[in-house]
């Protein structure tokens, strides 16, 4: 009895000195060159969205570096803190936090371990070593509202929000502004799906949303509704309408039946704070990409060639010149929490 | 509000009332039987989950189909093991297995398809299209069944059997007729209801799985049953009126009513569960649930 406690001490030893070594060689490492890593939100890695485009940055730049990064995908709330602390312990750095949900998780994390730089997409944390990256989405939505007002035979499109939250009313805001620029007298219906969580991810609601503003004459609707929209664009494709996509291009979901997509584009944020570490220009403090920065943008792709005139295309480039100049102003709900039409 | 537009959320009201009726004539046949069962809604959910996958795998609907029950069946006879065969709780087993397919789904879903626990959407074949005045197959199913659900219940000697069990077991005991058999038959057909319900919310309401579809549609079912007193044709009357709230509710939003102006979205949102709570406290009456309900029952020696 006495043997074998001994003895399982002695190995307890050995496996912490090992660590400890395995650990030591890590944090000299981590001097040498960057470690990236990301966690993602609950939508997941391939979410078609939203994660992925924070995936495809990563892959670029692993692709380009030859450095591999880690990467974790998210269960549920709790695992936001658990994930990133664990990363920080680890020794990565850039850490990139995806998603405002996890501001508060950061917040914590981000105090504990100064000496690591953390990246967060869409939310500002107001950290020394946090870098925030957020997004003119008004002016992204500007220009398929834009595409919208062009596209639409009836006069009247639509919007399906998801959560009501400031930052999809920012979608929207920039939307109708878009839609009126390019038809005045167009009539923008708006829908949020709910108030809670639970608002990403219900098709079926989003589908009916949907349904109610196509007999109401729309016929082209954009969503900025996670997997929810899924449901709108479904509804839209089997009603003979049009959807507009979000985030990531999701043209190619039902072809020939989204007119085009909003981008955000993440994996530009993700790639940039890669690199960036790995060039020693990465800075803390809070980044706004429009689309002056290419943070923003529309997609266009063989599944949408055939619904995009040159009209609507040079009329939507010319805004994107007229905004990045200075001569279109997009008002940001969020500054005021109005919308002026 | 002009003819159009009523039969329209007539139609709208129809397709978020059927994934209800499922799950209440689910319960209806469950409780009869004296087996209580809240876990309508993760039976649904890993039909809804097997449906999908079954659908996308083999590109047809009618697969998806039988994928679905076989699913939910499965878990129907779980249920049906720990409470009748080993006389376990049968909330905590309903419990668990609520909580067995919210977490299963997700992970498995996560794992095969790699997009955040959902399944690929579904195209052409692999959906139900509708078939006959805007309803699918599966609608028509649903509807059909509660006038087999009320024949098979009232008109025939296993309904009369199957009353019993969840009403007086001993009786039915004395008669000659097996207790444990009778309920696995009202388990089992539960679980086949559930399955329906769960293979439209997937592969013919929307198109493929998301984590967390049934979004409680299984406890809202159980709410319908009480509001029901436990009968069919009444079930699909309280899933009509449920659903009819649930698309007045969505087509309210942004709209402006005459006089009132345009109502704020939360007020609307409530508005189904505003009612639902004043029917069942106001008009409801005595709800009397199976007398036997929720006990096992122990044969004696």
């Amino acid at each position: 009895m006495m043997s074998q406690s001994n003895h399982r001490t002695s190995a307890q030893f050995l496996a912490s000195a090992v660590s400890l070594f395995v650990l030591s060689l890590g944090i000299t490492t981590a001097k040498a060159e960057v470690k990236p890593a990301i966690v993602y939100d609950l939508g997941g890695k391939f979410d078609k969205s939203f994660n992925e485009g924070a995936y495809m940055g990563a892959e670029k730049f692993k692709t380009e570096s030859g450095i591999v990064y880690r990467d974790f995908e998210i269960q549920n709330d709790a695992q936001r803190e658990q994930g990133l602390r664990r990363f920080a312990r680890d020794g990565f750095s850039p850490i990139v936090a995806v998603g405002f949900s996890q501001a508060s998780a950061l917040e914590k994390v981000a105090a504990e371990f100064p000496n690591t730089q953390f990246t967060i997409i869409d939310m500002v944390v107001d950290k020394p070593n946090v870098q925030s990256i957020v997004f003119r989405e008004q002016e992204g939505s500007f220009i398929v509202g834009l595409m919208a007002g062009r596209a639409s035979k009836s006069g009247k499109v639509g919007f399906v929000g998801g959560m009501d939250i400031p930052l999809i009313r920012k979608f929207a805001c920039g939307y109708v502004q878009g839609v009126k620029f390019a038809k005045p007298g167009a009539e923008v219906f708006q829908n949020m799906t709910g108030t809670t969580g639970a608002a990403w991810a219900d098709p079926v609601k989003g589908g009916e949303l949907a349904k109610s503003q196509i007999e109401r004459g729309a016929d082209v609707i954009y969503h900025a509704a996670g997997g929810t929209g899924l449901g709108v664009l479904r509804a839209t494709a089997d009603a003979g309408k049009l959807g507009i996509g979000v985030d990531s291009n999701q043209n190619g979901l039902f072809p020939g039946k989204v007119l085009t997509s909003m981008l955000k584009r993440v994996d530009v944020a993700t790639y940039k704070s890669f690199a960036d570490a790995k060039a020693g220009s990465w800075k803390a403090g809070v980044q706004v990409l429009g689309l002056k920065e290419q943070g923003v943008g529309y997609a266009l792709d063989d599944n949408n060639k055939a619904l995009v005139n040159a009209d609507m295309l040079s009329a939507a480039d010319q805004a994107i010149q007229d905004i990045i100049s200075g001569k279109i102003a997009v008002h940001d709900y969020m500054a005021d929490s109005q919308c002026p039409n | 509000m002009e003819m159009g537009s009523a039969l329209i959320i007539l139609e709208s009201g129809l397709r978020l009332a059927i994934p209800l009726l499922c799950a209440c004539l689910a319960g209806l046949w469950s409780e009869r039987a004296g087996i209580i069962d809240i876990g309508l809604e993760g039976k649904m959910l890993a039909a809804a989950f097997a449906g999908a996958a079954l659908a996308h795998f083999t590109g047809s609907a009618w697969l998806g189909l039988i994928g679905a029950l076989l699913a939910s069946l499965a878990l129907a006879l779980l249920h049906g093991f720990a409470t009748i065969h080993r006389s376990g709780n049968q909330i905590v087993s309903g419990m668990a297995i609520n909580m067995i397919a919210a977490g299963l789904t997700a992970l498995i879903g996560a794992a095969w398809f790699g997009q955040g626990g959902r399944t690929p959407s579904l195209q052409g074949p692999a959906r139900f299209e509708p078939i006959w005045l805007g309803m699918d197959a599966l609608t028509l199913l649903a509807l059909l069944s509660v006038p087999i659900s009320w024949f098979a219940l009232y008109q025939t000697r296993f309904g009369l059997r199957l009353r019993a069990a969840g009403e007086n077991p001993s009786a039915l005991e004395t008669a000659g007729v097996g207790v444990a058999m009778i309920r696995y038959c009202g388990v089992m057909i539960c679980g086949v209801l559930c399955g329906l319900g769960g293979a439209y919310l997937a592969i013919a309401q929307a198109a493929g799985f998301l984590p967390q579809m049934t979004a409680g549609k299984g406890f809202i079912a159980l709410a319908a049953l009480v509001f029901a007193k436990w009968r069919p044709l009444p079930s699909l009357l309280t899933c009509m009126l449920f659903g009819l709230l649930d698309a007045t509710s969505i087509r309210l939003q942004g709209v402006s009513l005459p006089g009132l102006g345009q109502i704020p979205v939360q007020a609307i949102q409530a508005l189904p569960y505003v009612l639902t709570v004043i029917l069942l406290a106001g008009f409801v009456g005595r709800a009397i649930p199976p007398a036997a309900a929720g006990l096992p029952y122990v044969k004696e020696n």
